[in-house]
């Protein structure tokens, strides 16, 4: 049977023109061949979209014509619900307003970034610990020497500090200052001595505001330091006084001297000195004192942009700070010579007896 | 309020009786019943007037020929399906548009008619693409096509109308522009 013929029939099936017979034996031949029926069902479906398509125009048609009937204007104008100006322009132009908040948000924040006003880190003020990651060609060429200490006591880890420092004695009997930046964000500080012993630390009391940390000696090594040479000054001491701190910028300690230069710190900090010395990172926690042998402050930072200008915390906020420590983090004693036996000793000598008070802090994190 | 807000809104069997049996004055009562509340979640969501006109009549039509092939059940409120199926269809619109991220102020309940508008968009597609196929088909197939499967004239009339010296003839001219008419459904 011809394709053209098999429509037909199929139109005329689907319409109901068929006698009983014919429509009979249509349905046997639609049961007996699949393609047939395939067939009928294709033609079904083709046809019927043509009628939905005619039903859908007329639909839209009868609807556009009541459409014409409502009055949209002023439905609009009652159901509107009218907000302020300032939302309708938000409405408007809510992305033009949002990308020109972002650039100038965006302005702002890399202005700052590069003025450095966005971190609270000033970038003319460097806080003197060492990352020793920058001094390791130091470590290098001092390596067979410092393994060789390392093995001989055994008591320091053998892998590299993170971070380094100083700090000094403020008790015979091993509590030790240092700056809060040293040891922030470490989980062990050791302390090691001008002989090259390492002492495991804990660190007993933080006083961030002031950036001073307490430390206590807890290793089992650890012998009494004998009675501590200088004292802690209580006034302020005055302008152009002849002052030098001891530390550990390097492997090995090293003098500073240099003198008071301001009664306040950097940006007018009043907790803090100004100082004309040579200090390094390395230095922070070191002591300061003046040519009596009294510690009048801790070496905290310098500034980078004018060479040789270092930042020294007041030792009165020192003791301030010592009498904050909580006495239960306190396992020993903590009294503070009122002695000083350096007054009379020229600074070489007084060097030779205070070397021994001052520590090398090194600061690990896993 | 004005008036128009004041219509009066058939009952839900009503609509639903009078769609069955080919009412105007029902479909005329049910448009003008809920137009004002479809015209307020469109103008109220970034839409204007005549927006709101396409989607209410879309909605209109989704509802009719449900309520034809009888499967609507009044297990929710005529009102509600209407605005589900607006707010559904403003939300595709407004996605194409990229007008708005995907939040709408609502002024009604709604229900989720997700899978019923897919079914709905699908059928949609086929039958616009009819609607091209039949514009580019020309005359006289177009007419032809139009009389035998849209308003079920007898070939004999067809015939006639077309001057066709016998039926066969005309039964071999619809045949060519069947075909043809094919063509062009299946080739968009």
């Amino acid at each position: 049977m011809r394709d053209n013929q098999l429509l037909e029939m199929i139109d005329r099936y689907l319409t109901g023109e068929m006698m009983p017979q014919e429509r009979e034996e249509f349905e046997l031949l639609r049961q007996k061949d699949n393609s047939v029926n395939a067939k009928v069902e294709e033609h079904k479906n083709f046809t019927s979209l043509i009628k939905q398509y005619n039903e859908r125009v007329n639909l839209e048609t009868r609807l556009n014509a009541i459409h014409q009937e409502v009055d949209v204007h002023t439905l609009k104008d009652d159901l509107m619900a009218h907000p302020s100006w300032i939302v309708q322009m938000w409405r408007n132009h809510h992305s033009k307003i949002s990308v020109a908040a972002s650039v100038a948000i965006l302005a702002v924040l890399l202005t700052l970034f590069i003025t450095g006003d966005l971190s609270n880190k000033d970038p003319r003020f460097q806080q003197l610990k060492a990352d020793v990651e920058r001094v390791k060609f130091q470590q290098d060429r001092l390596g067979k020497q410092q393994q060789n200490i390392i093995n001989t006591v055994k008591t320091g880890p053998s892998a590299n500090a993170k971070f380094r420092g100083t700090g000094f004695a403020i008790s015979s009997n091993g509590y030790i200052v240092t700056n809060f930046h040293v040891v922030n964000g470490g989980d062990s500080v050791y302390v090691q001595n001008d002989a090259g012993e390492s002492f495991h630390t804990k660190v007993i009391y933080t006083d961030p505001a002031n950036d001073l940390a307490f430390l206590q000696i807890i290793d089992t090594a650890f012998k009494n330091l004998g009675p501590i040479p200088y004292t802690f000054k209580k006034a302020k001491s005055d302008l152009g006084e002849e002052v030098y701190t001891i530390g550990y910028p390097g492997n090995d300690i090293k003098i500073a001297p240099g003198a008071l230069t301001g009664a306040t710190g950097f940006k007018g900090d009043t907790t803090e000195y100004e100082l004309y010395i040579p200090v390094n990172p390395g230095n922070s926690g070191g002591p300061l004192l003046d040519n009596k042998g009294n510690i009048i402050g801790i070496i905290n930072g310098k500034q980078t942009e004018a060479m040789g200008v270092g930042f020294a915390v007041k030792s009165n906020y020192l003791l301030k700070s010592i009498s904050n420590i909580p006495a239960d983090s306190l396992s020993k004693t903590l009294s503070l010579n009122t002695k000083n036996t350096m007054a009379s000793l020229s600074r070489p000598q007084q060097i030779k007896k205070l070397r021994n008070y001052v520590f090398m802090v090194k600061v690990y994190n896993q | 309020m004005n008036n128009q807000l004041n219509v009066e809104i058939p009952s839900d069997s009503e609509v639903i009786i009078g769609i069955l049996n080919n009412s105007d004055s029902v479909l005329k009562k049910l448009y003008l019943a809920y137009f004002p509340m479809v015209l307020q979640l469109i103008i109220n969501n970034n839409g204007d007037e005549d927006e709101a006109k396409d989607i209410y009549q879309e909605a209109i039509i989704v509802l009719y020929n449900k309520i034809k092939r009888g499967d609507f059940e009044l297990s929710s409120k005529l009102k509600t399906y209407i605005y589900s199926v607006c707010r559904r269809l403003w939300l595709k619109r407004l996605k194409q548009l990229n007008r708005n991220a995907g939040n709408i102020k609502d002024f009604e309940e709604y229900l989720p008619v997700e899978d019923e508008m897919e079914r709905h968009e699908e059928r949609d597609m086929q039958i616009n693409k009819m609607g091209e196929a039949l514009k580019l088909l020309g005359e006289p197939c177009k007419t032809i096509m139009e009389d035998f499967y849209m308003h079920n004239r007898s070939m004999q009339d067809i015939c006639e109308r077309f001057g066709y010296t016998n039926a066969d003839n005309a039964k071999t001219q619809k045949y060519k522009c069947l075909q043809r008419l094919k063509k062009l459904f299946f080739q968009q």
